[in-house]
């Protein structure tokens, strides 16, 4: 069903790299990746495979230099979202392109009151007084369901719970005339389990009730199950395995895929392991990376050809594509 | 809040307390016979002896000090040897030339170092951030009175743009009104209708206040710069990014007031040193403040002189550290409840 609605956003061959001291890490390299209205696209992937710096060269944060986008476009409502000035690129953050992030707990400014934060979000964007901006974030508070909100707007981030924090990130992320694209990075790593589930349900919700599609990156298998149209996974800056949600679940393809989920204490499938399996090996070194297959070097089904080249695109079905050589070799379990 | 400030005052009483007992001992403790160095070489037996009766000195040091402590405590701090003058009216009379001088060094130091330290850390790396930086590492290792030398005599001999020293161009028959002399010039313009004294106060605070600043102002700089640095690299710095808040206001506000805890405490403790500093450069500039008073008081061997001045300089310093902690917990919401 959400197949059918138009592109919001569209990702084309993207590379970007960062220029350090001790030589050029090819953060991110070739990802494409659509995302339509109304739709949940979850990005999966170890930490420094490259996702948050996907996420954030769409909303350019990601600091540059030594970031540098070296090929691709970002499409959002018919403009490359790469070729904006600053100015312009700031129009669009807050308004249509919005953000949450991992930490809710360094994500808000200490010096200032929650409300203070997200009535500016207003103010900036949207020429209210204070008085209108505070009204409008006490309206937020209520939707993101944050009790007693007009004490709360008054109290600063050391005075909220983890929960509560991301709440009021959410909030801030709403605070937008026309809320398009959130992208949420992590949003619940840093919370405990039941207050993860909250605030997913928060988000689920929200998505319903005002027609936006969320990129969500996280490394949770269990979030994606939760919360995803379709998957993207990620590794070492390649996309590696893009499906629907239930694909990706029932017939993974690519073999990190599958180590993902074998890895899975909760998953039904994989239950009868007596012990968690974890991927063998560590992630190769970004600036040292050749042309190859970059999980060559921990994969049990990695032939000759894996280190030469990376695979093309192989489609398995309308929703389901794997970049592997050897995807036909990889079964469930 | 309150009950902070009162626990911060009660603290002061020990400190204070310290300070004086370290001044006394200073001074009787130092070689000499103060009596005999007052009177100079031709006096007689009698006569130092009446003077160290005078003075107390032929007292026990402890009764001596029980004295001194009595008459400390009831804010007299004794008469001048050199003018006969009360000390602490000598003090109250030349206190509004040093606050007058000091305020405005700290306002031209905050105001120009700030800008320069935000400016160094948005454009670290760049030859903005070196030139400033580098400017900075002078400006810290430059002596004050050097700088106020080098001041005369480029703005003053050569160019004869701007006076040598003083408050007030001597020739206007100035009569101060609160001794602060650009207020003054302020009041005399509206009544009189005429700036010049405005003008001449300001002509002569000039060079003084950029001898002075200066070193506040290096400092001031890099605490500013390596705070902000600091600070946009947090989270809530990307926050307000993401949520579309201009790039200035980001600065100006989201991270500027999150970078100032370390800069107010370097502002407390530069303006408490000014005053020392102060010594230096009022001497240079001829300027009537307490610096000059205590520096001329060493030389003619006024002890009481001395001991009021110092006694009233540490006072001030630690007025000015309260004032700093007061501050902080209006900087931050988590000092201010807890």
């Amino acid at each position: 069903m959400a197949e059918k609605k138009e592109i919001l956003l569209s990702i084309q061959n993207l590379s970007f790299s960062f220029d350090t001291q001790r030589g050029v890490v090819n953060a991110v390299r070739d990802i494409s990746l659509d995302i339509r209205k109304g739709e949940t696209l979850t990005l999966v992937g170890e930490s420094g495979c490259g996702k948050s710096v996907t996420a954030h060269a769409i909303n350019q944060l990601n600091p540059m230099p030594p970031g540098k986008v070296d090929h691709g476009k970002i499409m959002f409502r018919g403009t490359d979202l790469l070729t904006l000035k600053r100015h312009e690129i700031e129009k669009l953050r807050g308004t249509q392109i919005s953000m949450i992030f991992q930490e809710p707990m360094t994500a808000l400014n200490p010096v200032f009151t929650v409300g203070t934060q997200i009535a500016d979000v207003f103010m900036t964007h949207q020429h209210m007084t204070k008085q209108e901006a505070m009204e409008r974030t006490i309206d937020l508070f209520k939707l993101v369901k944050i009790p007693a909100p007009e004490r709360r707007v008054n109290s600063y981030p050391h005075q909220l719970s983890g929960g509560m924090r991301q709440r009021a990130m959410i909030a801030m992320a709403l605070a937008s005339p026309e809320p398009g694209l959130m992208i949420a990075d992590e949003p619940t790593t840093a919370l405990d389990v039941t207050i993860q589930a909250q605030i997913l349900d928060l988000l689920n919700d929200l998505k319903h009730k005002i027609e936006m599609s969320i990129l969500l990156i996280t490394h949770d298998m269990g979030v994606v199950a939760e919360m995803a149209d379709r998957v993207v996974v990620m590794y070492a800056g390649r996309k590696v395995e893009e499906a629907d949600v239930f694909s990706i679940f029932e017939t993974p393809r690519h073999p990190y895929t599958l180590g993902l989920l074998n890895s899975l204490p909760s998953n039904t499938k994989y239950k009868n392991a007596r012990r968690l399996e974890a991927i063998t090996g560590t992630v190769p070194d970004m600036r040292t990376i050749g042309a190859g297959c970059p999980f060559e070097n921990r994969c049990a089904y990695a032939s000759q050809k894996c280190g030469q080249e990376f695979p093309a695109e192989t489609v398995l079905s309308e929703s389901h594509s794997v970049w592997c050589h050897n995807y036909h070799m990889v079964k469930e379990g | 809040m309150i009950k902070h400030i009162l626990k911060r005052l009660a603290l002061l009483i020990p400190t204070l307390f310290g300070v004086i007992t370290l001044v006394f001992l200073m001074i009787a403790l130092a070689p000499g016979d103060p009596a005999r160095v007052m009177l100079g070489e031709r006096a007689n037996a009698e006569q130092i002896a009446q003077l160290r009766a005078e003075l107390g000195l032929d007292k026990p040091l402890i009764q001596q000090y029980g004295l001194y402590l009595s008459r400390v405590v009831r804010l007299d701090l004794g008469k001048s040897i050199a003018t006969g003058q009360q000390i602490a009216r000598e003090i109250a009379d030349r206190f509004p030339a040093t606050i007058e001088l000091a305020w405005y060094a700290m306002i031209f130091a905050t105001i120009v170092g700030m800008l320069l330290g935000v400016t160094s850390a948005i454009r670290r790396n760049t030859w903005v951030d070196y030139t400033t930086m580098g400017g900075a590492l002078v400006g810290v290792s430059m002596p004050v009175f050097w700088l106020g030398l080098v001041l005369i005599m480029v703005f003053s001999v050569w160019l004869n743009l701007l006076p040598t020293g003083g408050r007030m161009n001597i020739r206007y028959y100035f009569t101060p009104i609160t001794n602060f002399y650009v207020l003054d010039g302020i009041i005399l313009w509206i009544k009189e209708g005429t700036p010049k004294y405005l003008w001449s106060a300001i002509q002569h605070l000039l060079l003084p206040t950029i001898a002075l600043g200066t070193i506040p102002l290096a400092i001031i700089a890099r605490t500013t710069r390596s705070s902000m640095l600091e600070v946009l690299q947090q989270d809530y710095i990307k926050t307000a990014r993401s949520a579309g808040i201009r790039e200035k206001r980001v600065i100006y506000r989201y991270a500027l007031k999150n970078a100032l805890l370390p800069v107010i405490t370097v502002i407390g403790l530069q303006f408490g040193l000014l005053l020392s500093g102060a010594i230096l450069t009022e001497t240079v500039f001829s300027w009537p403040g307490i610096g000059r008073w205590i520096y001329i008081s060493i030389g003619a061997r006024d002890y009481p002189a001395v001991q009021g001045g110092i006694i009233f300089i540490s006072t001030f310093f630690v007025l000015i550290n309260l004032a700093v902690d007061i501050l902080y917990s209006v900087v931050n919401p988590k000092i201010r409840l807890q």
